[in-house]
């Protein structure tokens, strides 16, 4: 008997429809990095997928694990300044400020107005090369290769302007226990003024390119959403806190150098995703050109470094004309600060939030300990439940936006 | 020096706590092993304190610290601090509403290295623990997931205990034993 066209195709759907029922619907398991091409940060994902929504993830970190904390525990006080670049690499200068501010808090050292308002010029720098950063390589990591471009551009604007204050564009060891490596150089605040004026104009660009592009916006909306009550108990502070909608920052609420001389917006988001998050950096960069101009308005005259001789170095002319200064010198130099024995705890708001340091000394000379408190370690704690139960492709936005760095987390 | 905090702690909870100071700005409470849960509880809750934020987990090695000293890190109500054992677990406690901090100490001795767990009141004590486990060996009871986070599952020791070295090698991971890959049909 022959069939109609018709009968065939329905034979032929009815023996598809068996077929697809035998496919076994297996979980596959597969790995994402340490090194994967879609990820700035040296991490693993090994996901368990359903399809293409992810079912269970384990991250690892510890790839970039350098030991600093066994390394501080070395050398003297001073010596640990450089590992401190190291940390977060992006915004190497915060976390000088922070290491330093630590020592001091311990020490009962209060440093001089100028050397506080250029510490915060520094932060302010640095946290815009970071939020740049951020958000280019984002952009990069979604398909737009051009504000990437841009935002580099800004970037590459930002770093001789820190390589002509400390001599280095990432290792910078910027600042000293009780002050700072050195005074700002000659027309320093025209060179910011035309570096920010350029920034300005290539974060326009790169505002009307992604802001309201379609497939960015598709891609960042309404995922990687994270609720207030989560970001609170796993200890994310920075940009994942406050794109929750937590008024925190700890330049406005717990204020350290002169933060609370300037004025400022602390940026806020309200729905926790991926998209809030890349507003507020945006946001924050405006915030932060603007306190970069406050601060040269309002930046008092005076030394750099406090004058006792036990914190800082002495001055050379002192060092080579005068047994005292040569002496101090000496001291410093070869037995290290000789920071009172105790701990503290003392922290600044980096790039990506709280970077803190808890330190532990036994006045000889030399830290006992050091902790560094990063704000991506515990960002990543929380990243799988951020993961779990979305698309695959979703982890790319979010991880972007938590903004991983390895040297901060891996230390 | 104001200690708001600590005369809070005193008062709700003497029992909990064995010994307190206020060092360079910062509230110190060392408190005993077993009223950790009740004490950090407390510290979560209490509408005067409102620590809604674990900000650091991490412990000490004082092996090597000079015990004259170990007053001025850890104070005690009785008995003299210079005795007190090797380790000691540091938790960092944040208010953001009260805008206040408190730090924790509890200490341990090196045989029975023990704290529980907070991860039932704080989602970062997840991350926060398992470090101090990887790094100083310290056992978190009631730990949902006490894995290494830093160093790799395969590493031996705890590297910031005093006593591991500051250099050295050590495979990443053991090296294989080749005569089981020639005994085996796969590999060949």
């Amino acid at each position: 008997m022959t069939m109609t066209a018709s009968q065939k195709l329905t034979q032929i759907r009815a023996e598809l429809r068996t077929e697809e029922a035998e496919i076994v619907q297996d979980k596959m398991i597969i790995n994402m990095g340490p090194s994967h091409p879609a990820t700035h940060g040296t991490v693993k994902f090994v996901l368990t997928l359903d399809g293409e929504t992810v079912d269970d993830v384990d991250i690892t970190i510890g790839y970039l694990h350098r030991g600093f904390e066994k390394m501080a525990e070395a050398g003297t006080w001073q010596q640990v300044l450089p590992y401190t670049d190291r940390l977060n690499y992006v915004s190497p200068l915060i976390n000088n400020v922070g290491y330093v501010g630590a020592v001091e808090k311990l020490w009962g050292v209060e440093i001089t107005p100028r050397a506080k308002y250029i510490r915060m010029l520094i932060s302010e720098l640095s946290r815009m090369t970071d939020h740049l950063t951020s958000i280019a390589a984002g952009a990069l990591e979604l398909g737009g290769f051009t504000p990437f471009l841009y935002g580099v551009e800004a970037r590459e604007a930002l770093f001789p302007l820190v390589e002509e204050l400390t001599g280095a564009r990432l290792t910078t060891s910027y600042t000293r226990i009780g002050g700072l490596a050195k005074d700002l150089p000659d027309g320093y605040e025209a060179h910011m003024e035309t570096a920010l004026a350029h920034v300005d104009q290539l974060m326009v660009k790169v505002d009307k390119l992604l802001t309201k592009n379609r497939i960015f916006y598709d891609r960042m909306m309404h995922t990687g959403v994270l609720s207030q009550e989560d970001a609170i108990s796993s200890g994310c502070t920075g940009v994942m806190l406050r794109c929750t909608g937590v008024d925190w920052d700890l330049r406005k609420h717990q204020p350290y150098l002169a933060y609370n001389e300037l004025d400022f917006d602390v940026i806020v988001g309200s729905r926790g995703d991926n998209y809030d998050r890349y507003l507020c950096r945006l946001e924050e960069l405006g915030q932060s050109i603007k306190m970069i101009r406050q601060i040269f308005k309002q930046m008092p005259g005076g030394p750099i470094n406090v004058g006792d001789w036990r914190v800082c170095l002495p001055p050379k002319d002192a060092v080579y004309n005068s047994i005292e200064g040569m002496i101090a010198h000496f001291k410093l130099v070869t037995e290290g600060h000789q920071v009172p024995p105790g701990e503290t705890y003392f922290a600044v708001e980096g790039g990506n939030g709280e970077v803190g340091f808890h330190i532990v000394s036994q006045g000889n000379g030399r830290p006992y300990r050091v902790k560094v408190r990063p704000p991506c370690f515990y960002a990543m704690g929380i990243l799988k439940k951020l993961i779990v139960g979305h698309m695959l492709a979703d982890i790319v936005p979010t991880f972007d936006t938590l903004n991983m760095i390895g040297g901060e987390v891996d230390r | 020096m104001s200690q708001p905090l600590i005369d809070l702690l005193r008062k709700a909870k003497p029992q909990a706590i064995q010994g307190s100071h206020v060092t360079a700005g910062d509230q110190v409470v060392v408190v005993v092993r077993e009223h950790l849960l009740d004490l950090a509880t407390f510290l979560r809750d209490d509408p005067r304190a409102r620590f809604d934020v674990l900000i650091d987990v991490t412990a000490v090695d004082y092996s090597e610290f000079d015990p004259a000293l170990r007053h001025a890190v850890t104070p005690q109500d009785k008995g003299d601090p210079a005795n007190l054992p090797r380790f000691e677990v540091v938790y960092h406690l944040l208010s953001m509403p009260l805008r206040h901090r408190i730090r924790l100490k509890v200490v341990l001795t090196e045989e029975d290295l023990h704290v529980p767990s907070l991860t039932s009141l704080w989602i970062s004590a997840n991350w926060g623990e398992r470090e101090a486990w990887d790094m100083f060996g310290v056992k978190f009871d009631g730990h949902p997931d006490l894995r290494r986070v830093l160093m790799y599952e395969e590493f031996v020791g705890h590297p910031l205990r005093k006593d591991f070295p500051q250099r050295g090698y050590q495979p990443l991971v053991p090296m294989p034993n080749l005569a089981d890959y020639a005994d085996n049909e796969t590999y060949r």
